[in-house]
């Protein structure tokens, strides 16, 4: 017994928190002295048992997605929503909770709810109910949070994502989460903590904005899925316009609960991980929380229920606030504010008034292409690979970018994605430059990628064009830039069409041999 | 309801059935929505409801023969609260009951409340807003209040630079065994 153990806590170290989505699979690993304690996929059933009975973990994460909708005034009042604004500038006597003040629900967050709903393939619910959250915090001042905690507008949806997986990351696979539920609550406002002279700055700006709470199931089992979700979730959102999902500006907030367990017992107990602000610490976060888990259970040590934040700049949870307790939040129905009633063609009654009726399905016809669709459209139309297709979606503007290129160069699409995916994505993330900063135009790259296909240019001349950081603009044509003899090939006459000789200039014909 | 020790009990088995008319102005009720449970019993009802009605808007809905019943009222247990959930509830809801005093007139009034338990409630859907059958109204997504910040500024007693100042964070109530409360004294 005391041999396993020790064997045990040798093995542990050699887990690292990247590896966790990978560890599982390929002949290579199972190769390795003893399986590691992994906190491996769905596949639990596959995953080895372990020469020395080491049983193999399964983690469980679940998401709970607050996104803020994009709309002009908040969910309950009139004010404005904005992100940078003068402190208290954006409150309304509502959203400062003073007596007397009553909610008026905002039509257009009912509509995002419902889009994201539909998108999801979520049932909506033509009743849906408000209840209030009570807990004290100096950023609620009402003491309570209006949300739909008995009958939220929609249920029982899913989000299908994929991601790369396989040694090299190259085998692209689909899994889907369950949408548990989507819900409409009020955000609370923003504190700044003062440690010097020990005090919380509080600026309601943001205190009743409208939110959806998009809740998961815990389908999910490392960092990597769930960012791979999260990403998805954003692109949908972004492409509804429902919300702009930006994490960076905190429309987009991720809690992940994380459990670990044994496959075939019961469920471990779970933490919940919060202060994530972007996609890439979201799958460390999880990932390192896992591990964490992992480590204090196996050496012999239990997990609390406990809320833990992300600390970005140390890669690890620490313990968040000190809960006395489970939180008891003591809901009630909010009585100010009766149930929100949604219509189909079906149920819509006649002479009614359009501004006071939401229509599910008039709504439906007006969802526009969701990321997937557009995916599978790219692929149909260019002939290019599904995972290209990813990553000129992921990429903010790169799907225009190719088009444009496409469209005005003479190329085989097949060929573009090559130049748009290796050489310029490359070239921009070296240089920390999103697609809209692009100094090289789409017009540039298509007149480059022209002369390339005529044989006017090599590509390795191509190549040297492109890695200049201060190259200018793609205002004027490349072929201004080709003043330097050695970049032109050596070509025949004959193979060049008479329109391009000429656009060459009269100065440069004479270096043709 | 009369108070409960020895009284009778009686309870309307036709459940809810005052209307008034729809209130002008800038509510959040809309109007009375149609297809509403409402209209379906006024319909279902007997003749004599039915003439009595009259023009709905103006008289209103009260049924002119209601049915009393007679419920048998059992005498209800007398509620005893612990130290531990008032400890909880000081806790939670911040109230402070300071003496015992205060938790009885707590007894008194959830014993008030458990005569709600006496009534039969088989079939019928609770109720959470007495005007559930009118219509959530639905504002325009227009900008139309803020900029109000020296007004709202105004409520507090210290501000700093635009901002509302308040505590570090949220300082719970110590543990039972730490205060200095009358709960400690029955332990």
């Amino acid at each position: 017994m005391a041999a396993s153990i020790l064997r045990r806590s040798l093995l542990i170290p050699r887990c690292r928190a990247g590896d966790v989505a990978a560890l599982h699979s390929g002949p290579s690993r199972r190769r390795a002295q003893a399986p590691e304690p992994i906190a491996s996929g769905r596949r639990a059933g596959n995953c080895p048992a372990g020469e020395r009975g080491v049983a193999p973990w399964v983690a469980v994460v679940g998401l709970e997605i607050h996104a803020q909708i994009s709309s002009n005034s908040k969910l309950f009042s009139g004010s404005q929503v904005q992100f940078a604004a003068p402190p208290n500038s954006l409150v309304s006597f509502f959203d400062a909770s003073l007596p007397g003040t009553l909610p008026a629900l905002n039509r257009r967050c009912v509509e995002a709810a419902v889009m994201t709903g539909l998108a999801l393939n979520c049932s909506i619910n033509k009743k849906s109910l408000f209840d209030r959250k009570h807990y004290f915090y100096a950023d609620l001042p009402a003491g309570y949070q209006i949300t739909q905690q008995r009958l939220p507008v929609a249920v029982n949806g899913s989000l299908s994502y994929s991601l790369c997986v396989g040694g090299k990351k190259n085998q692209m696979v689909t899994r889907t989460v369950r949408i548990k539920q989507i819900q409409l609550e009020q955000d609370s406002g923003k504190s700044l903590h003062d440690d010097i002279r020990s005090q919380t700055l509080i600026d309601l700006n943001r205190a009743g904005v409208g939110l959806m709470e998009v809740v998961m199931e815990p389908d999910m089992s490392s960092g990597e899925e769930a960012a791979a979700a999260v990403r998805e979730l954003q692109l949908i959102l972004q492409t509804l316009g429902s919300s702009q999902a930006i994490m960076a500006e905190g429309q987009l907030r991720v809690d992940a609960n994380v459990s670990v367990h044994h496959p075939g017992e019961a469920y471990g107990v779970r933490t919940e991980v919060k202060n994530i602000n972007s996609a890439r610490f979201l799958a460390r976060a999880i990932d390192y929380e896992i591990q964490r888990q992992i480590k204090e259970l196996e050496n012999g040590g239990t997990v609390m229920n406990e809320t833990r934040a992300f600390d970005y700049k140390l890669g690890c949870t620490i313990p968040m606030r000190d809960k006395e307790g489970k939180q008891d939040y003591r809901f009630m129905p909010e009585p100010n504010l009766p149930p929100l009633i949604l219509y189909d063609t079906k149920s819509l009654p006649a002479n009614t008034n359009h501004q006071q009726v939401v229509n599910i399905d008039w709504i439906r016809e007006r969802l526009p292409d969701l990321p997937s669709v557009r995916r599978v459209k790219l692929v149909e139309q260019y002939g290019i690979l599904p995972e290209h297709s990813f990553t000129l979606l992921n990429e903010d503007g790169l799907m225009e970018f190719f088009e444009n290129v496409v469209r005005q160069t003479q190329m085989n699409p097949k060929k573009v994605i090559g130049w748009i995916l290796n050489d310029m994505l490359g070239y921009l993330k070296q240089y920390n430059l999103k697609v809209k900063e692009s100094p090289v135009s789409s017009l540039f790259l298509a007149d480059l990628l022209n002369l390339l296909e005529r044989g006017t240019i090599s590509s390795s001349a191509a190549n040297q064009l492109q890695v200049v950081p201060s190259a200018p603009s793609g205002s004027c044509p490349p072929v201004l830039l080709l003043l330097e003899p050695s970049l032109l090939l050596p070509t025949k006459p004959r193979n060049m069409p008479a329109a391009s000789r000429s656009s060459v200039g009269p100065g440069q014909a004479g270096s043709l041999r | 309801m009369r108070k409960s020790g020895g009284g009778r009990m009686w309870s309307l088995r036709f459940g809810r059935s005052i209307r008034g008319a729809p209130s002008g102005g800038a509510s959040h009720w809309g109007g009375l929505s149609p297809g509403s449970r409402f209209t379906q019993a006024a319909a279902g009802g007997s003749d004599g409801r039915q003439e009595a009605a009259g023009d709905p808007r103006r008289r209103g809905r009260v049924y002119q023969n209601p049915t009393w019943q007679h419920v048998e009222q059992r005498p209800l247990p007398e509620k005893k609260v612990t130290v531990e959930v008032l400890d909880h509830l000081e806790r939670l809801a911040l109230v402070d009951f300071r003496n015992w005093e205060g938790v009885q007139r707590l007894e008194k009034a959830i014993q008030f409340a458990d005569q709600l338990h006496a009534v039969n409630t088989e079939g019928v859907e609770p109720m959470d807003s007495v005007l559930e059958d009118r219509c959530l109204y639905l504002r325009e997504d227009n900008i139309t209040e803020g900029n109000c910040t020296e007004e709202l500024l105004r409520n507090a007693r210290e501000t700093v630079e635009e901002y509302f100042i308040a505590p570090p964070g949220n300082i719970p109530l110590p543990k039972l065994e730490e205060r200095d409360t009358f709960l400690q004294v029955s332990e």
